[in-house]
């Protein structure tokens, strides 16, 4: 580990993960060495750090075998092994287990060939990805560009119902361009073309495959036992195109819901892995020394919600003031117990890659609180502020922030309603309430899915022309430097203009057994991005 | 007795259906009266109008309630509970995957719970206000008000995250051997036993006290009879009546009422499918889940009042 810690100090933290992972998938050093030499290094120096990243990953060698019992935090009779069905991080996991994708996202979301051997595009419009040879599904089959057309086109069939459909809608067409390759056309460019491929709705399933809950694709594990609401049972593939991988022999998936008997049944030995544990549980996990907590800094927000087309929100000052009166520091250690990042008011977390770190950060500050309350003109009157148990932390957030508002003579009254139904029922529907948004694969799908002016979901209905214009000019951009300050630039405007506040970034948080090794944060989600399944391995 | 029997049981069923019929259009009207429909469930956060319409056509909420209300009473007369609107699969082999396991778990607990339970009622209403009878009777009361998902967790704690035991979970597998069986239902069963347990003990002696003070009692003693003859052969069949009614009340809480014990051991009952449909607004999986524990109480009742007729002497000479 100090190992990593000097690589880390050497080339940034994100150069460091990429090499690390690319040590993962079994990249040797003279790999690392041509990695670091691509991306201009000096001969010399890259061929020292190729070294230090390789005795790091050296040190802990994977050892094959065992079998481990994985519990994430629900289930229901609703799951399902369909790609394009899937929606929560139940059926993620699932999915990461018995599928693989064209590419897949590293530990900073960048996207790494999988099943696309190579993938190439000149104006972001239209992309060529050559398919990696002699992979073959679970059944034998050997891996053709007629399966990855049938798994990208049935997105945009509205029969299907795919989760995915608005992200597939701008792919024109996909065509077999040869044996092994296949050409994409998007209507608009689209430079995270790659990113979105990542994700788990894009796994490639066999050509006119209709039933999905034999599982049936390249991924690491064969599906042996499937029961929806109950468990899986996923066999180790050993046709494996990934030479040596899975190390586990059988993973055994279950969902508990109930936190505390995720807990109880990790702490007695019957569980190896257990995902969304509360911080406040981690002493209790880690008190025994047999357990370890395993954390993913990740861009999950839980955001206070201002319509800015109505009272009081129409009002710049209304919101400005209470974007500071969030004590973040305050409330990441009290909230979060630590295990959270501070927020500026703008959805990109430091994790992204075009995450803008000259962004001043915004305060606690009563005083100017207080001058732009007094210039809003509210007075007393009380202003609801919608909360529920469903926006994890919304409950807390709005007592402190409450708490604070009382300070400068701001009346907030906190309304708490119930989990259930909250989404359809009161989400964006209140003139102050909360919303909570999971980890979106790319700064791109975020922002367009939340901000941009005419997006459904536009939580506080920010309507911005200027902003609309950067995000579709971003997206085609295939330089990446000029891309990173179009982000910046739109970071920027949220951070300013927006309805939303967003107080702290949430870490997610997994608990596991210490034999458990191999676990590294992609900051998708939990239990490394949903992926655990392949990279882990136990330490007889 | 024979008639008196029949037209009881013949009665009982007519006004059973009448009474599932009436809870059927309860349960449809509440649940329909219920924030956000499946469609907004499924999608959640990802309900746009577009999409919502089409998934709601998708899975017939389109059409007005009473029409699917029609539909689905229709499909119940048939045999066929329906397909659910979330996963696209039939209702019946849903319930069919789960029944099943909450029906073991019921089983066990009754068939631990059942001869403890009556064979310590008896024994208090024998012993009445001696050391044995006064220790039961508190030990019943202490444990009836300590919540059962108390129970469950200390013994969760204890036995299994600091002796390791018993398992924390009690998911078993088909081929589970019986003795993996016995110690992963060992706590549920305990857990849910120690409540019923205290229930069915406390009604047990008190019907059983009741009878004892009866005049026919004093008749019984003076003419010679033993203390235990006095309770077993004259007391106890004039108790049935109650006793069973209080032991079909326990049992109907063991399919239905599970929903801690499920939660807290993750095992997969009827309980817990009941109210993940519920969360998901699974309309035609609540009403099935709702009819069978309407069922299995009527049934337990009607059990109940008809084996309390056929032990009561008076009511069976008549």
């Amino acid at each position: 580990m100090r190992e990593r810690k000097d690589l880390e100090a050497m080339i940034g933290p994100q150069e460091s993960t990429r090499i690390h992972d690319a040590l993962q998938r079994g990249a040797s050093r003279r790999d690392v060495l041509a990695m670091l030499m691509a991306g201009g290094m000096q001969a010399a120096l890259a061929g020292g750090i190729a070294s230090v990243a390789a005795s790091a990953h050296a040190a802990e060698t994977p050892k094959k075998g065992g079998r481990i019992k994985v519990a994430g935090a629900t289930a229901a009779v609703s799951d399902t092994l369909d790609p394009a069905k899937q929606s929560n991080h139940t059926d993620y996991i699932r999915g990461f287990m018995f599928y693989n994708g064209l590419t897949y996202l590293d530990g900073s979301l960048t996207p790494q060939p999988s099943l696309a051997e190579e993938f190439t595009t000149k104006d972001a419009k239209t992309w060529v990805f050559k398919l990696r040879r002699g992979v073959t599904f679970h059944d034998g089959k050997p891996l053709t560009p007629q399966d990855v057309i049938f798994s990208i086109m049935r997105h945009k069939n509205p029969a299907t119902g795919s989760k995915a459909k608005v992200l597939a809608d701008p792919i024109e067409e996909v065509t077999a361009s040869g044996p092994n390759e296949v050409t994409i056309r998007l209507a608009t460019a689209n430079a995270d073309l790659p990113v979105v491929l990542g994700t788990y709705h894009f796994h490639i399933v066999k050509d006119g495959t209709t039933d999905f809950n034999a599982g049936i694709g390249t991924g690491p594990y064969k599906v042996k036992e499937f029961k929806p609401g109950v468990r899986s049972i996923a066999v180790r593939n050993d046709s494996y195109w990934k030479p040596n991988r899975p190390y586990v022999d059988e993973i055994e998936y279950v969902g508990i819901g109930d936190e505390t008997a995720r807990i109880n049944a990790l702490l007695a030995g019957e569980l190896d892995l257990i995902g969304s544990v509360n911080p406040r549980s981690i002493d209790r996990i880690v008190a025994t020394g047999k357990h370890a907590i395993f954390e993913t800094k990740a861009g999950t927000y839980t955001d206070l919600v201002v319509r800015l087309d109505n009272s009081p929100g129409n009002n710049p000052d209304f919101v400005l003031a209470l974007k500071n009166l969030f004590n973040r520091e305050q409330m990441v250690k009290a909230i979060m117990i630590g295990r959270g990042v501070v927020a500026n008011d703008q959805p990109i977390d430091p994790t992204n890659r075009f995450y803008f770190k000259g962004l001043k950060q915004r305060a606690y500050d009563p005083d100017k609180a207080k001058f732009h309350f007094q210039k809003s003109g509210i007075g007393s009157t009380t202003v609801p502020v919608v909360v529920s148990p469903a926006a994890t932390g919304s409950v807390e957030i709005g007592l402190v922030l409450q708490y604070a508002a009382k300070q400068i003579g701001m009346n907030l009254d906190v309304r708490r309603m119930p989990a259930d139904g909250y989404w359809s029922q009161h989400w964006m529907k209140h003139a102050v309430g909360f919303g909570a948004i999971n980890p979106r694969p790319s700064a791109d799908v975020l922002l367009t899915s939340f901000f941009k002016s005419d997006a459904p979901w536009n939580e506080s209905a920010w309507k911005n022309e200027k902003f609309d214009q950067l995000l579709v000019a971003a997206r085609g951009e295939p330089d990446t430097a000029k891309r990173a300050q179009m982000y910046a630039d739109m970071q920027v405007m949220i951070h300013e203009g927006s309805g939303i506040g967003i107080p702290f970034f949430m870490s997610n948080i997994d608990g596991h057994n210490k034999r458990l090794k191999g676990l590294t944060p992609i900051p998708l989600g939990g239990m490394m991005g949903y992926t655990f399944a392949e990279h882990v391995w136990l330490d007889t | 007795m024979n008639r008196t029997v029949l037209r009881l049981v013949a009665s009982r069923i007519a006004v059973g259906l009448l009474s599932l019929l009436a809870v059927s259009i309860v349960v449809f009207a509440i649940t329909s009266v219920l924030p956000g429909d499946a469609a907004q469930e499924k999608l959640g956060q990802e309900a746009t109008p577009e999409a919502l319409a089409a998934l709601r056509k998708e899975m017939g909420l389109d059409r007005s309630a009473p029409e699917r209300y029609v539909q689905w009473l229709g499909g119940m007369l048939r045999g066929d509970p329906g397909i659910s609107p979330v996963t696209g699969g039939s209702v019946g082999e849903m319930i069919s995957s789960r029944l099943p396991a909450s029906l073991l778990l019921a089983a066990l607990t009754a068939a631990l719970s059942v001869p403890i339970a009556l064979a310590l009622g008896i024994l208090c209403a024998l012993w009445r206000g001696s050391k044995f009878d006064r220790i039961a009777s508190m030990t019943s009361v202490a444990v009836v008000s300590v919540p059962e998902f108390l129970v469950a967790t200390l013994a969760v704690l204890v036995f299994a995250v600091q002796l390791k035991w018993l398992p924390a979970l009690s998911y078993t597998s088909d081929s589970a051997s019986f003795v993996d069986l016995m110690r992963s239902l060992a706590m549920p069963v305990v857990s849910l036993g120690s409540v019923i347990i205290a229930q069915m003990l406390r009604m047990t002696r008190a019907a059983l006290i009741d009878q004892l003070g009866a005049p026919y009692i004093e008749m019984v003693r003076l003419k010679g009879a033993s203390p235990a003859r006095a309770v077993l052969a004259h007391a106890l069949p004039n108790a049935v009546g109650p006793i069973a009614n209080a032991i079909a009340l326990s049992l109907s809480y063991l399919l239905g009422g599970v929903i801690i014990i499920e939660v807290i051991f993750n095992y997969p009952g009827i309980a817990k499918l009941m109210v993940d449909a519920v969360t998901q607004r699974d309309m035609p999986l609540v009403q099935a889940c709702a009819m069978i524990f309407c069922v299995a109480y009527l049934v337990l009742v009607t059990v109940a009042d008809v084996s309390g007729i056929v032990a009561n002497p008076r009511l069976r000479h008549q």
